[in-house]
């Protein structure tokens, strides 16, 4: 492999959440039955008229500035011809030669641990445009029916430059894309409704060479599918150069049940689209005041809270990636922070990340319907911080507080006697009990053998019914045990 | 009766003389007797229209009329009104019922009152100078039935004609409300493009079409335009502008208007007699105390070439939704989908609708876009400035509308290229997106001929008052083909 370097372009289309569909009135909603969401502008009556929907040119708007991109003052929307009887007008309306949205690019981390690493990725643009019916092809007997509640539903197209050199860094670009759309409340996200579908553009070469042939995974509506559809095709595209024959420019789509890619249809079965500027539409014109009032309107950005947050509490770029992964995460820590105090940063960060990450997974809960809130974790957190309890009591007094068995973690310490006992003489005289109690462990010990130390500390904890301040037990049990 | 302006029947409905109900019946009878012959109507809806009529009726009685309520005019096939068969000239659309009304349809039944006759015949999605390309089989002029109304709003000129209507709507993309005005004796006005909404008027080439009015006078056509125009936000090409009462400066006298005579449409290439009518017409004009100016259109030769290449572009395009799967025509027996698609348009369009397809989907093409389409979008650029400079040193541009009088039926139909000639003093409105009239000044050989007037932008009004105020001292648009009252 280290012979032969990937490129990947991705292009993704992301269903805007607008109520209305981008040129006609009817609604978005997903799920109605077939055809009722369709008016005569979506059914392309003869005689029928695009009005292009101002919440759609303001996600665009939205999602350009989230990105560093230049917002086109002026932009045209085409005509692309193709016939398809899902495609009610013969054509659908997208932009072409002046895109909404032109260049911008978007920084993703790749990666965990030591062999995480930053990579930045350049969009080329992004365009606005309006979605497809559905064919269906079941249940007719042998004919298909024709779905055209989806059609007119505006999506924003957006491109990447040939920048991702792994599925890797393809899958992290999809999921920090996903979680920006979101995050800036463009898009549902929801990719088995469709919401969210990528195209992989993949091509091998040897580094340094000029770019190799390309072949366009269509429709991936699954991170995972990403990534085994790059990784089957990089290796299927090796193979054919390798054996000596070369790359075609194709349309494939990608089997899940094979985990294979097959040809959709080659470049001489390519359309010509004949775009050209739809004369129902005006140019649309964007004026610097409608920018300034998006841009007034926007969160704070991923990528800015990411670096603040390591700034601002010395988490690690991992940390602070995982922690800005949604709006309803980030704000749950800053809020976690918030009760326990800047200095507690790291620890806020391990648990939200790890003990309520778990415990939210294991349920199959959002963030958002946690029973342990915020406040009550950063309570629970400070006293950790204050050697009220130790770690592994907290834990105990993590899962009350998940089980509602207490308004707070000082609530649930009291009525459970969880305090830690930080009194020395009150722990020497359990240290002194336990020496007395196990000599042949105080004899391995003193033999050498480490683990004895360790059998020890357990039967003072286990004295202390876990309360004992653990750094305390250690510290008194090394000394007695020399002395 | 059936001989009034719009102006007086509706002083007749106002005062009683005649219901709306009585007066649609007289036109009703009129076309149940006439139209098998002229084949003006594709489709006449008694039943429909005597209950429009009633209803205006009642708001007449109700005083809560306009002033056009209880008129019964005609409607070009190429408005969608609900509950109408809406063919657009075409097999394709034959057994097509609009669900929806156009926004110009209901601007007319609803708060203006007016009633609907039927609807008129025209070439095939507008596609024609001769109403030849129809599929309902072509119309004949009332001055000559074995001569052509002119197109595309052929019926709806042949209907104003021959008095089975007082006035009819019409629609223009290349002079297709102007030539058949000419050629039947008619006044015609093109709007500027995007006073009249075209949200509901099937589209031929979106950037060019504009719907207007066609009837006796430049005085009727000012109350139909009140009628048709204003803003619509379901048009997105729509003018918002401030509404106009058309017929506001029709009594302005004409001294010291500037009319501007183009010298390229005084060149070769236009019938004597059609010529001398319009230098009549100067004359006329100038006793009127208007002055004369020579004015350049350098362009306008390219005019022609400019506009088959755009038309048919966005033709190519709009006649796509025409596929066979949700409505109007399907191909009876076919096999793959790609079949179907073919056989069903195959069948479905006519020759000239074909020929305009291919020729805009050629020029639309990869590697053909930027010599045919790009370019002639250049020229339009160009025309249009050529007006823009014309008009810096006049008020009206006056010429001939047709280069002749109406031609025999057949007798340009085998050459495509004659024919779109026709349209040659009319084409480079449209491109500029310029109000245009064509008004009656004369007969040569005994056949109409129309005198063509442009204005500047938004100029209808001053347009509709060097017309009307030619009508006031001139009678050739109250002339009447032999037979026709």
């Amino acid at each position: 492999m280290n012979q032969w370097e990937v490129v990947i372009g991705i292009e993704t289309h992301a269903q805007l959440s607008s109520v209305s569909k981008i040129f006609s009135g009817a609604s978005t909603a997903f799920g109605a039955a077939p055809n009722t969401q369709a008016c005569a502008v979506d059914l392309a009556l003869p005689g029928v008229l695009p009005v292009l929907n101002r919440k759609a040119v303001e996600c665009a708007i939205r999602f350009g500035l989230a990105i560093g991109a230049q917002v086109a003052p002026k932009s045209v929307f085409a005509r692309k011809n193709y016939f398809y009887p899902d495609l009610p007008k013969g054509y659908q309306i997208s932009q072409f030669e002046l895109p909404v949205v032109q260049g911008g690019a978007i920084t993703v981390a790749v990666g965990s641990g030591d062999k995480a690493y930053e990579k930045t990725v350049n969009l080329t643009r992004a365009h606005l445009e309006e979605d497809a019916g559905k064919s269906l092809h079941e249940d007719f007997h042998g004919k298909s029916g024709i779905d055209l509640n989806r059609a007119g539903t505006p999506l924003l197209e957006i491109v990447t430059e040939p920048d991702m050199r792994s599925s890797d860094e393809a899958v992290a670009y999809a999921r920090a894309l996903h979680a920006l759309v979101r995050w800036i409340g463009i898009c549902d996200g929801n990719m088995q409704e469709g919401s969210f579908r990528c195209d992989a553009n993949v091509s091998v070469r040897r580094p340094g060479a000029p770019y190799g042939t390309r072949r366009e995974i269509k429709n991936l509506n699954s991170f995972r599918f990403l990534k085994e559809a790059i990784d089957f095709e990089v290796q299927w595209q090796i193979n054919e150069i390798e054996e000596g024959r070369a790359i075609q420019q194709a349309t494939v789509l990608f089997d899940p049940d094979s985990g294979e890619t097959r040809m959709m249809r080659s470049k001489e079965d390519a359309h010509d689209y004949r775009y050209f500027p739809d004369p129902d539409l005006l140019p649309l014109l964007i004026p610097a005041d409608w920018i300034d009032r998006v841009r007034g309107e926007l969160p704070e950005l991923p990528n800015q809270k990411r670096q603040r947050f390591i700034a601002q509490f010395g988490l690690s770029a991992y940390d602070a990636t995982t922690l800005t992964a949604s709006q309803e995460i980030a704000a749950y820590f800053e809020a976690v922070v918030g009760i326990a105090g800047a200095a507690n940063a790291k620890p806020c960060a391990n648990w939200v990340m790890v003990d309520l990450a778990a415990r939210l997974n294991k349920e199959g809960r959002e963030i958002g319907e946690s029973p342990v809130s915020a406040a009550q974790l950063g309570g629970l957190i400070q006293r950790i911080a204050d050697n009220t309890i130790s770690n592994n009591i907290a834990k105990k007094v993590f899962e009350a507080l998940w089980n509602g068995e207490g308004a707070s973690a000082d609530e649930v310490i009291e009525k459970q006697g969880l305090r830690q006992i930080t009194d020395s003489g009150a722990i020497a005289a359990l240290v002194d009990e336990v020496i007395a109690a196990n000599p042949g462990n105080v004899a391995e010990y003193r033999a050498g053998k480490e683990k004895a130390f360790n059998a020890l500390v357990g039967q003072v904890m286990k004295a202390a019914k876990g309360k004992a301040n653990p750094q305390q037990v250690n510290a008194l049990l090394k000394e007695k045990l020399a002395g | 009766m059936i001989s009034r302006s719009l102006k007086q029947l509706s002083q007749a409905l106002a005062a009683k003389e005649i219901s709306s109900v009585e007066l649609s019946s007289l036109f009703l009878d009129r076309i149940a007797r006439l139209n098998p012959e002229i084949n003006a109507f594709i489709t006449v809806d008694r039943e429909k229209t005597l209950a429009m009529a009633a209803a205006a009726d009642q708001r007449l009685a109700a005083g809560t009329g306009g002033a056009l309520t209880g008129i019964p005019i005609a409607q070009k096939d190429i408005f969608c009104a609900e509950g109408w068969t809406t063919t657009c000239g075409s097999k394709m659309l034959a057994n097509f019922v609009a669900p929806y009304d156009a926004t110009v349809i209901a601007k007319m039944h609803g708060e203006a009152g007016l009633v609907s006759l039927g609807k008129t015949n025209m070439d095939e999605f507008a596609m024609g100078s001769s109403n030849e390309s129809s599929h309902f089989g072509p119309v004949k002029n009332p001055w000559d039935r074995a001569r052509v109304p002119g197109g595309s709003s052929g019926g709806s000129a042949a209907a104003i004609a021959a008095r089975l209507a007082p006035a009819a709507t019409g629609t223009d993309t290349g002079g297709s409300i102007r030539q058949p005005a000419a050629l039947c004796n008619l006044t015609g006005l093109k709007p500027t493009y995007g006073v009249v909404s075209r949200y509901g008027m099937i589209a031929y080439a979106s950037s060019l079409d504009q719907g207007g009015p066609m009837a006796g006078s430049a005085e009727d056509c000012a109350l139909l335009l009140n009628a048709m125009a204003g803003f619509d936000v379901r048009d997105s090409t729509s003018l918002d502008r401030p509404a106009e009462d058309y017929t506001r400066d029709l009594e302005q006298p004409l001294a010291g208007l500037r009319i501007g005579l183009p010298r390229e449409f005084f060149a070769a290439g236009c019938d004597a007699g059609v010529m001398a009518a319009v230098q009549e017409a100067i004359r006329e004009y100038e006793r009127l105390g208007a002055t004369i100016v020579d004015v350049s259109l350098p362009n306008s030769h390219l005019s022609v070439p400019a506009y088959y290449v755009i038309a048919p572009a966005e033709a190519s395009s709009n006649l796509s939704r025409f596929d066979g799967v949700r409505y109007g025509y399907r191909a009876p027996d076919y096999g793959s989908l790609d079949d179907m698609y073919a056989k069903t348009r195959a069948q479905g369009f006519g020759g000239e609708v074909k020929r305009r397809i291919l020729i805009g989907t050629y020029v639309l093409s990869h590697g053909y876009y930027d010599a045919y389409y790009l370019q002639a979008q250049r020229i339009r650029r160009l025309i249009a400035d050529d007006f823009t400079a014309a008009f810096a040193s006049c008020d009206v541009i006056l010429g001939p509308t047709s280069p002749s009088t109406a031609f025999r039926l057949g007798e340009k139909s085998t050459d495509p290229v004659q024919m779109y000639l026709s349209d040659i003093y009319t084409v480079a409105v449209n491109l500029a997106g310029l109000p245009g009239m064509s008004i009656p000044c004369g007969f040569a050989d005994g056949l109409p001929v129309g005198l063509q007037l442009i204005g500047n932008y938004f100029a209808e009004a001053r347009l509709l008052n060097v017309a009307h105020r030619y009508q006031q001292v001139t009678d050739w648009h109250l002339r009447r083909p032999a037979g026709i009252a």
